[in-house]
């Protein structure tokens, strides 16, 4: 029986072998060492046709900037160093199907005018920018006109002190269907940018420290953003005049400051936000303009404010999320209720469950007095956890007349889901 | 005038209120510890009691104590003991006794029961707030030779402090709104003890708030050691300030 099996696999490998020639008939590959038969990459890339491998060994090249223009492969070994001198655009790809992988890409120039990238994409389709190293670059990755292009498992670093002065991490531009996967950036100025980016997939990034945001999406439809973690951000993640957008899973921390949002969502429409956790941001998620939106199964945990949601979001629905230890858990700027709150916890919620269905038998109202003279009134946010304003609060609970009496959830659950 | 602080001290420590008021402040807080699950929770509740009975407590408790202790001032005034080291006696034994019941009450829990540095600044605030209203009530009680009178100002003070003053800012905060009153704002605070207080706490305990849209500003002040040395040296006044009065007024006063 076994004797069989393998007899059927080897007739199948002999099959392919001739094919297997072929194709490596057909594509050559240059070696470029210093000192060696092809000593710079320049002399390797007019050298190559459509489908050929560039490898490049380890060393230092200053080479200004690297143009391809052919369908190649171009892999680093052992991170070869492609050094900008502050002064080029490092790789240009002005071709689809190219596969660049394996270096360590460095100091590129400044230039306001054309945005001069570590590895910048023209129109190109396919491509695929993969276990790189980007240091201290203007932009790292630079996509405008991509389709299906892969953006995977790169570190980029830079040191970016002023927003004026530094570049995106990795940014995308009028371009549809990309993988951003498993990349780490930090130091830029938006960690990852997308504007006019379609039907694409942000996956398993870490993007911290970055000078603005972490994430800034806009004009961006139907895309998705999965398992992505952002720490520290100056102003946390942004995502704007958007719709179909999926958030599901991602990690939002520690985005501290006068205007650092979690999640900050401005005229958003039609989007899906599932699975994420803010956690010790300044307001966990900021909603202005959105419509239609499903935020469910989120954890709020110990942000200064759980969600802002304006008077100018309308039809979304907020369920099933805890809301743990946020100094407020929502705050509104008006008193229009057009939003529905279902079957979260609220760690604030101090009702009873007499049958027992964990189904609290009273409303809650998330909005306390407070947070609306707040909201009007910054400075009064010296006043908190007074006593009259404890005494106000609890009497506005009792009685809402100031809130809005509508604005509740009307099955709060008795303990926290497990998320 | 060791001795009399000391006579004061324990006269106060074995009195029957202030062994329930430490029994009552120890039963609340080891609850509160054991009922919540974390032990921010707790304190968040436990700064409410502190920032609301241990004032109430003081103020009344020493007002009352020195109109009873008049008979035991005027012996004392009999004897060749300066009115000076009499009356700072006093002082010194109810804010010690207060302070130390207030300690064991909610301190030792507190302290147990949460991080260091927090709960350091928690029982530092308490036994301030003790020692503040022990003067506040001297000065109160110096004012009027009748008992309900006396009473009446502590009482007036207190609901000032606690409930009023807050009001008032408030009110002050809505009038002013339209223009930059966040500096004016933390100078005001530095007139009431219990705001002062509740502010350190916080920054020190639930920062998210606080760090919002104007909590920049007061983070940037109260948060710094800058901020902190000046908090602390205006709680010292709080405390200088009315008793040297009371003094002033003990020394002239026609018994």
């Amino acid at each position: 029986m076994g004797k069989t099996f393998r007899i059927s696999v080897n007739s199948r490998f002999y099959i392919f072998i001739p094919v297997l020639f072929c194709y490596i008939g057909f594509t050559r590959t240059f070696v470029v060492e210093k000192n060696k038969n092809i000593g710079s990459i320049k002399k390797a890339l007019a050298m190559c046709k459509n489908g050929d491998t560039i490898i490049v060994m380890p060393g230092t090249y200053r080479e200004g900037n690297l143009i391809i223009d052919k369908s190649i492969y171009f892999l680093g070994k052992d991170y070869p160093v492609l050094d900008g001198q502050k002064k080029f655009e490092i790789v240009s790809i002005k071709a689809s199907k190219v596969v660049i992988s394996g270096f360590k890409v460095q100091h590129s120039g400044y230039a306001t005018l054309d945005d001069p990238g570590a590895i910048k994409v023209y129109d190109g389709r396919d491509v695929i920018i993969s276990n790189n190293i980007l240091e201290d670059n203007f932009f790292g990755i630079y996509i405008q006109y991509g389709r299906h292009c892969v953006i995977k498992n790169n570190r980029i670093v830079a040191f970016g002190i002023e927003e004026q002065h530094i570049g995106n991490g990795i940014h995308c531009w009028k371009s549809d269907s990309l993988q951003i996967i498993g990349n780490s950036v930090s130091g830029h100025r938006d960690g990852i940018y997308f504007e006019f980016v379609t039907n694409s997939l942000i996956w398993k990034n870490t993007s911290t420290k970055n000078i603005r945001y972490g994430l800034h999406f806009m004009f961006s439809n139907n895309d998705s953003y999965i398992s992505n973690f952002f720490k520290n951000n100056g102003a946390g993640v942004a995502v704007m005049f958007t719709h179909k957008v999926k958030m599901i899973n991602n990690v939002f921390e520690e985005n501290w400051g006068d205007a650092a949002y979690g999640l900050m969502l401005k005229e958003i429409s039609d989007s899906y936000i599932s699975g994420n956790r803010f956690k010790k941001n300044t307001t966990g998620i900021y909603m202005e303009g959105t419509s239609r939106i499903i935020v469910e199964k989120n954890v709020f945990e110990s942000n200064g404010w759980g969600m802002k949601i304006q008077a100018s979001c309308m039809d979304n629905e907020i369920r099933s999320n805890n809301f743990i230890g946020n100094t407020f858990d929502i705050s509104t700027n008006g008193d229009v209720v057009l939003n529905s709150f279902n079957g979260n916890y609220w760690d604030k919620y101090q009702g009873y469950d007499l049958d027992k269905n964990n189904i609290g038998d009273v409303p809650y109202h998330p909005l306390s007095l407070f947070s609306v003279i707040v909201e009007q009134n910054p400075p009064t946010m010296l006043l908190y956890r007074s006593f009259m304003i404890t005494l106000l609060d609890k009497s506005e609970k009792i009685a809402p007349s100031l809130t809005p009496d509508n604005f509740l959830d009307k099955t709060p659950l008795m303990h926290s889901l497990n998320l | 005038m060791k001795r009399i602080a000391k006579i004061v001290g324990t006269d106060i420590l074995r009195n029957r209120i202030v062994v329930v008021y430490t029994l009552i402040l120890a039963c609340l807080s080891w609850s509160v510890f054991a009922l919540e699950d974390n032990s921010s929770k707790g304190l968040l509740t436990l700064l409410n009691i502190i920032l609301l009975t241990v004032p109430l407590v003081s103020v009344i408790f020493s007002t009352i104590y020195i109109y009873n202790s008049q008979e035991f001032i005027e012996l004392l005034l009999s004897q060749p003991v300066q009115r000076k080291t009499i009356w700072r006696s006093l002082f010194y034994g109810l804010s010690l006794s207060l302070s130390i019941s207030f300690f064991i009450g909610a301190g030792l829990p507190i302290l147990i029961f949460s991080p260091a540095d927090i709960a350091w600044m928690m029982v530092l605030m308490g036994c301030a707030i003790s020692i503040i209203f022990a003067a506040l009530a001297m000065l109160s009680s110096i004012f009027t030779r009748d008992k309900a009178r006396g009473i009446g100002i502590a009482i007036v003070l207190w609901l000032m402090f606690s409930l009023l003053f807050d009001g008032l800012l408030m009110f002050l905060s809505f009038q002013f709104a339209e223009y930059p009153i966040e500096k004016p704002m933390v100078a005001i605070v530095a007139l009431n003890p219990i705001d002062l207080a509740r502010i350190l706490i916080l920054l020190h305990l639930d920062v998210s708030a606080m760090m919002g849209q104007t909590g920049a500003i007061f983070k940037n002040f109260f948060g710094t050691h800058v901020g902190i040395a000046t908090t602390f040296s205006i709680l010292g006044l709080w405390v200088i300030v009315p008793y040297k009065i009371s003094l002033k007024r003990f020394e002239q006063k026609d018994l």
